[in-house]
């Protein structure tokens, strides 16, 4: 029996990556939306330019399903160096789509799914001759195939086409040929499958869009005026989509001149010196890096720390050291983030679910590094990061005023105000800073990483330095208050198993959570937003018998972070890790919380002697 | 130390600057280096060039990294915003603080370990990116604090206090900022403040990036025979190129000298640096001669000193950058914020 659904189906393209198949998959994604279907799409790629296997998921999900399902129902195999794998990774009567130009022996396909040959070579090698547009038409030609293939309207591709290559009318004429010749070969020689695409009105207003971007786009609502970096992947395009938004919003349309400053530092400490320097002198900085780029920045760190400067990380987090993994996603950079650098430190850290919440996050964490004069993590990942997402339209309150908190002015000094730098007034553990230059002779302070007191006088003393340490932890603690607060998912009926997440996994523990309850297991969710954990989040974990920690990773970060900060109970919080590098799916995560469930109800409950 | 406190008794002979301020003004706390060190006289020197040059204290930002030298800061400009940062990354910090607001002077004081070894990537790519600042290395070939260990300036065949011998090639900072572009290149000795004083007073006034070797001996760990950092070796071969006489925009040059023995160099704010030539053949805004002169001296021992290269029309990394006159740090709301919308229109590219 062959697959057949509505709206809802996961079509993977596999491809060698270099050959131009991004841009014909990414349309072939677009044309699903413009129809009105919410899709999620990712890339898995390989950290390399040219010539390795590439792949690109689709999750077409009408009832807006946007993490991983899991699975794949119609393969596009174009990359015969990964032919088997992709085989073999169909779902039992799904599809196979491939270009059949070269003859294969049976033994290379399966019997329980559909073959959908067509033969791509040919039909391109008859129609062009120049070698690289024979390969990068072959891939516009196989996205018409498809668009008869599943029912994609052809007035939505041509919309596409003609706005992706706007004026040029002969690039606009050849894809329009490349998709017709695609189509017109398909319906001649092969029948719609049973997946089928039909109008619908599910997208709405939402936007589709990169993590990285919005984050940058955050970045420049929140007022950043000077970004340092370093290139490495995933972060890169954070810092260029920066230095691409200021270039349009940011330059004064009389002058030609800049308010703001983009310096390539020649490595993530120079990136992250910068940021320090800058934020000291009260300008809003940020670095964007990813793991290796947070291990080098780990001194400096400690130092915004200690001196309480203003600083912002973004921290797109990928897989483990040097080049592989290092292009898939993870979660794992949690505890490195929020116990960064030496000596007694902590850090805040927040976790965007989505690039809506990277945008407004991405404008937050300036306003939350100048009240709190620390460094301020936004713990995006690859999957959000250089995955466009579907999501909810990008909002800002032009009301809304900008919080550099407590600078002291000059006309503060010449009123009098008795400025310490380290000094706690206000009760809530932050002091109040001056800026450079502020006056001539009032609020000028020299700053250290420790050794100073309240005045920012020198000294060695035990008591002073046990007095600032205590008054940092104050200031985490106020902290707490200023994170975003965790949202809540109750299951329909009273339960005792809870579920904490984060970040990307959001959208595919939502459906998780769905797909229990139609099995009848019932889980309270609670999404956490942001470290430091305010006290909702250890009431969720006192409100349940188990509570299970999803996160990408191997070692449970998140959940040694609630433990220590929490002081929770190791027992009672159960890990649930997907870490292979490809976002983690719903089903995945379905199995390991409905298995352990059904596990944790046949252990019977020691019973203590009396 | 905390419970030291500098009286401020002010002696009647010190004279006030057109600011109102005298030398006391721009001083710091009691040094807590060793007696004798080079470098309190180099922090004495930048006391007496910020007076000379009327400069109001709050205006200039001094910034060190780790350090004998890089604790200095604190003894020197006490109306002055300081930050004493992390060993070796002085410069990414200056950089930064440079950026935020562009309306005061920077003031960058390290030492050969800190740029030289640790800092030496640092060091290069804030004078590549031409960052508006005085960059004083406060040179003596060695370890201090941590009592006496090699720097990469130390000398090949140089002896420690130990007597161990240096077998390493030495960095010639001075060879790397002219390489790297730096347009205000020169070298000193701490113990000759009149030709430090007005070196430094051309540094602050340089738009662009001035790098100043300064040779400090360590009294404690390197001023002994065999060393080539001791005060002794420095004044038998200092071969000085010129002497410097900086002066104001507004002051008017008087003295009259023959053509030859003087050379005027005019600077992008107007300051003038008037050279009083010792080498008759040397021209300090000719670079590569600049460097050739400096390699020959080097290979016959000589410390060659002065004001060794100068670009009176230098650009800074804020031409660069293209940036707002406007310090960053001080743009509103409105004029950073694009608004809910110019936010719209963002949406509608995204669907």
């Amino acid at each position: 029996m062959s697959l057949a659904a509505v709206n809802d189906f996961v079509v993977k393209f596999a491809n060698v990556n270099g050959s131009g198949s991004a841009s014909a998959n990414g349309m072939f994604a677009k044309s699903i939306l413009r129809m009105g279907v919410p899709v999620a799409a990712r890339n898995i790629f390989p950290s390399n330019i040219q010539g390795l296997p590439t792949w690109y998921e689709v999750r077409i999900s009408e009832s807006g399903h946007l993490g991983r399902r899991g699975g794949v129902d119609l393969m596009v195999a174009m990359n015969p160096q990964t032919w088997d794998q992709d085989v073999a990774s169909i779902e039992p009567g799904g599809y196979l789509f491939y270009d059949s130009t070269k003859p294969l022996p049976p033994s290379k396909f399966r019997t329980d799914i559909e073959i959908v040959g067509l033969p791509l070579t040919e039909i391109c090698n008859a129609a062009y001759t120049d070698p690289r547009q024979r390969q990068l038409f072959k891939n516009i030609i196989y996205v018409g195939a498809l668009a008869y293939l599943i029912g994609i309207e052809e007035a939505v591709l041509e919309t596409l086409v003609r706005e992706e290559f706007g004026s040029k009318a002969n690039l606009i004429d050849a894809n329009l040929r490349a998709l017709g010749l695609g189509r017109d070969e398909a319906a001649a020689r092969l029948k719609p499958l049973g997946l089928r695409m039909r109008r619908s009105d599910k997208v709405g207003d939402r936007i589709y869009v990169e993590g990285n971007n919005a984050a940058a786009l955050g970045a420049v609502y929140g007022g950043a005026t000077v970004c340092a970096w370093y290139p490495i992947t995933p972060s890169t395009s954070l810092a260029e989509a920066f230095t691409a938004h200021c270039q349009k919003l940011r330059v004064d349309a009389a002058s030609g001149e800049a308010k703001f400053a983009v310096i390539q530092g020649e490595d993530e400490i120079a990136s992250i010196g910068i940021v320090v320097g800058a934020g000291w002198n009260g300008a809003r900085a940020f670095t964007c890096t990813s793991g290796p780029g947070i291990s080098l920045m780990q001194e400096f760190i400690g130092l915004s720390y200690f001196a309480e400067i203003p600083a912002v990380i973004f921290d797109v987090q990928r897989g483990g050291p040097s080049t592989g993994m290092p292009t898939r996603t993870q979660q794992s950079d949690i505890l490195l983030a929020a116990y960064a650098s030496h000596g007694d430190t902590k850090h805040p850290l927040l976790f965007p679910e989505d690039p809506a919440e990277c945008f407004e996050f991405g404008a937050l964490a300036f306003d939350l590094a100048d009240r709190l004069q620390t460094t301020i993590f936004v713990m995006l990942d690859l999957d959000i990061g250089m995955n466009e997402w579907l999501c909810r339209p990008f909002a800002w309150d032009d009301k809304r005023v900008l919080d550099h908190g407590k600078v002291m002015t000059r006309e503060d000094l010449d009123a009098g105000k008795v400025f310490g730098r380290y000094l706690d007034v206000d009760g809530d553990g932050i002091p109040y800073r001056t800026l450079p230059g502020v006056h001539p002779d009032k609020g000028a302070y020299f700053t250290r990483g420790t050794s100073r007191d309240p005045y920012a006088r020198y000294s060695e003393e035990g008591a002073v330095y046990v007095a600032n340490m205590q008054r940092l932890l104050e200031k985490f603690e106020t902290a707490k208050m200023l994170i975003p607060a965790p949202i809540a998912r109750p299951a329909k009926r009273r339960t005792p198993h809870g579920v904490i997440y984060f970040g990307s996994t959001t959208p595919a523990m939502h459906e998780a959570l769905e797909i229990l309850d139609g099995q009848g297991v019932h889980v309270d969710g609670l999404r956490v937003r942001g470290f430091p954990f305010g006290a909702d989040v250890s009431a969720f974990i006192e409100a349940h018998e188990t509570v299970f920690v999803v996160e990408q990773n191997r070692d449970a970060q998140l959940r040694t972070l609630l433990m220590v900060e929490g002081g929770v109970d190791p027992a009672k919080l159960v890990p649930v890790l997907g870490y292979d590098g490809s976002p983690i799916t719903a089903r995945f995560i379905t199995d390991e919380i409905s298995r352990r469930i059904r596990g944790l109800a046949h252990t019977p409950v020691p019973q203590v002697a009396e | 130390m905390t419970y030291i406190t500098k009286p401020r008794l002010h002696h009647p002979l010190l004279q006030p600057n057109s600011l109102g301020f005298t030398r006391r003004d721009y001083e710091g706390k009691v040094s807590t280096l060793c007696a004798g060190c080079g470098h309190d006289s180099i922090s004495a020197a930048i006391i007496q060039a910020a007076y000379e040059l009327d400069l109001p204290p709050h205006r200039l930002a001094k910034l060190s990294g780790i350090g004998c030298s890089s604790k200095t800061p604190d003894y020197f400009l006490g109306n002055s915003h300081g930050f004493n940062s992390v060993h070796g990354r002085m410069p990414s910090v200056l950089t930064g603080a440079n950026v935020a607001n562009r309306e005061l002077i920077y003031l960058g004081v390290s030492g050969d370990g800190d740029s030289a070894s640790i800092g030496l990537g640092q060091f290069a790519h804030s004078v590549r990116r031409a960052v508006n600042m005085t960059y004083i290395v406060e040179n003596n070939g060695v370890y201090g604090l941590t009592k006496g260990q090699f720097s990469a300036t130390s000398d090949p065949g140089s002896k420690s206090k130990r007597g161990v011998v240096n077998h390493d090639q030495s960095i010639d900072l001075v060879g790397l900022a002219l390489q790297l572009g730096a347009s205000y290149v020169a070298r000193s000795f701490s113990g000759d403040k009149e030709q430090l004083v007005p070196l430094i007073k051309g540094a602050l006034s340089h738009k662009g990036a001035a790098f100043i070797d300064v040779i400090s001996p360590c009294v404690q760990f390197n001023n002994h025979v065999g060393s080539t950092k001791s005060f002794d070796y420095v004044r038998e071969h200092n071969a000085a190129m010129n002497r410097l006489d900086f002066i104001e925009p507004r002051a008017e040059i008087t003295a009259s000298y023959a053509p030859g023995e003087v050379e005027i160099v005019t600077q992008h704010d107007g300051s003038i640096l008037r050279l009083r030539k010792i080498a008759p053949d040397y021209d300090p805004t000719d670079k590569i001669s600049a460097i050739t002169h400096l390699q020959m001296h080097q290979a016959r021992g000589e410390v060659v000193t002065g004001l060794l290269f100068v670009d009176p029309e230098a650009h800074d990394l804020h031409d660069h950058l293209g940036t707002v006159h406007k310090p960053l740090n001080q743009l509103t709301d409105a004029e950073l914020i694009p608004g809910s919308k110019a936010l719209a229109v963002i949406n509608d590219s995204l669907r």
